[in-house]
């Protein structure tokens, strides 16, 4: 759970210097994305990292459905009154939906940009050389000028940020990694990286959508 | 007597068994300096006059040094307050005319015998997997400062080993884990020389054994450490998870 977990988080950091590229909506914006696009596609050692990432984000949300059955199991009957709010934050009390919404949304983000890369008919254009290339720059704007799209991505971003606000922190207690002095570091990094990522990814299609 | 008029819902089950149902009891003249136990008591006392069955639960020494008494009040295990028992909870916390909710330590692990008492042997067959040293007691006693021991280790494996048992980590944690009841008692030993050649071998068994036993699986809330009345730290969790994967990849 905290390997696959961190290594999501790195992830996260690699797709969203990538994702930054579409604030730049200029036709040399949109031919250095594409041609990113096409880079992260085709490029071999990209691809075994991408299979690895796959192999995490099933095996981190399977162990977690496992882990949450199990969990379910070792309370039978539930409390008539339980005060949560006494002793855990709202976050770490809720792992198992707020993980379920984020596979909810990747399932139909990867059938959007990921799946059309992949297998759909994108439109054609040129790369700096004058070779063609598939051009995901406008699948992504195309579906950015729609309202709902661009609202579902801002709620499945602040998603994110409370499975973060909990999960950054809580992969190094899990690895054994609690100090008096790294620990309140890391504590605050992860509050820090559970804001600022989801917020500039939540950025792109608001500003894609304002300047459409 | 006292002055406060209470409504207590209370969790009846005849035997391990039974269903169970939450049941409404009130009870006056309850006094603000009162535990919660007497309060209890009191309760007790007026069922039995009215020849009705007395609620089961469970005490023992009640100065906050034994963890037989339990019961989850109004929400939180031990109720109120941090740092306490139920022994050492007092009806000041509430006010006249309060609705209380009074239920067991809700756990598969814990089975209930009769009404809010649980049979929470399951901790004592963690600790029978392995914590415990091996020494041989046999005449040949080692004097204790011959073994220097860093003066922060020995705090915090007596901060470990002030651990009661009672179970309210299991009964607070969403998962039902029993990581910081497990951890404690890891910790009191892998801490202090004596405890580590044995180490790797404890951590492994307790770890098992705490499977077995049916108990859910950490995801690091830290609600345990909050409403443990001994203030163990979620520092221990980390280091029996530390122990566990050291001696897991280790292991022969
Ligand atoms: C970009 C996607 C995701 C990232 C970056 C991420 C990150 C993390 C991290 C760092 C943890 C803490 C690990 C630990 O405490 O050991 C965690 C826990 C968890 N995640 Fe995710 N996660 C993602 C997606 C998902 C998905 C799709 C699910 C689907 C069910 C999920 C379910 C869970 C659950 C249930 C936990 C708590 C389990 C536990 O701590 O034992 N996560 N996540
Ligand atoms: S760790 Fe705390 S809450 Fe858990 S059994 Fe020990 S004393 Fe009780
Ligand atoms: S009765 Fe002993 S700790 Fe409460």
């Amino acid at each position: 759970m905290a390997l696959t977990g961190l290594f999501l988080v790195t992830f996260l950091v690699a797709h969203l210097a990538g994702n930054l590229q579409l604030l730049d909506m200029s036709p040399e914006g949109q031919r250095k994305f594409n041609e990113y696009a096409r880079f992260m596609t085709t490029f071999p050692l990209v691809k075994a990292v991408s299979y690895l990432l796959y192999f995490s984000i099933l095996f981190h949300a399977f162990d977690g459905f496992l882990l949450t059955i199990q969990n379910r199991k070792a309370r039978p009957v539930k409390y008539a009154k339980e005060n949560a709010g006494a002793n855990r934050s709202w976050a770490s009390n809720n792992m198992a939906l707020l993980g379920t919404l984020i596979l909810v949304f990747l399932v139909i983000h990867m059938k959007h940009f990921w799946y059309e890369m992949h297998f759909g008919e994108l439109p054609i254009v040129k790369d700096s050389q004058g070779q063609e290339m598939k051009d995901l720059y406008t699948i992504v704007a195309a579906a950015f000028t729609q309202l709902w799209y661009v609202a579902l991505y801002v709620v499945m971003m602040a998603v994110l940020a409370f499975h973060l606000l909990h999960g950054f922190q809580s992969a190094f207690q899990s690895l054994g990694i609690n100090h008096a002095r790294y620990t309140p570091i890391i504590k605050s990094v992860g509050v820090f990286f559970a804001v600022v990522v989801p917020v500039l990814f939540a950025l792109i299609p608001v500003w894609m959508f304002v300047n459409r | 007597m006292g002055n406060m008029k209470l409504t207590l819902k209370i969790w009846r089950q005849n035997g391990p068994n039974d269903k169970g149902r939450m049941e409404n009891y009130p009870v006056n003249d309850v006094s603000e300096d009162m535990s919660f136990l007497e309060m209890l008591d009191v309760l007790n006392d007026q069922l039995v006059r009215e020849g009705k069955d007395p609620i089961a639960f469970d005490h023992d020494c009640r100065e906050g040094i034994c963890g037989m008494c339990s019961l989850f009040i109004n929400g939180e295990a031990h109720g109120p307050g941090r740092g306490i028992t139920t022994c050492q909870l007092h009806m000041r916390k509430f006010k006249d005319g309060d609705t209380i909710y009074v239920e067991p330590w809700r756990s598969a692990a814990f089975p209930v015998i009769k009404d809010l008492a649980t049979n929470r042997s399951a901790f004592d067959r963690i600790q029978a997997a392995g914590g415990f040293v091996s020494v041989n007691t046999s005449g040949n006693l080692v004097d204790g400062n011959a073994v220097p021991i860093p003066k922060d280790d020995a705090d915090k494996a007596f901060d470990a080993a002030t651990c009661i048992g009672c179970g309210a980590c299991v009964a607070t944690c969403p998962n039902g884990s029993a990581m910081l009841f497990t951890a404690a008692k890891v910790s009191q030993l892998a801490l202090l020389p004596q405890g580590r050649p044995e180490a790797k071998r404890r951590a492994l068994a307790m770890v098992e054994q705490m499977d077995k036993e049916g108990f859910g699986n950490c995801s690091n809330t830290g609600a345990c450490e909050v409403e443990c009345p001994k203030g163990i730290s979620l520092e221990h969790i980390a280091r029996l998870n530390r122990e566990y994967l050291a001696a897991s990849v280790t292991k022969e």
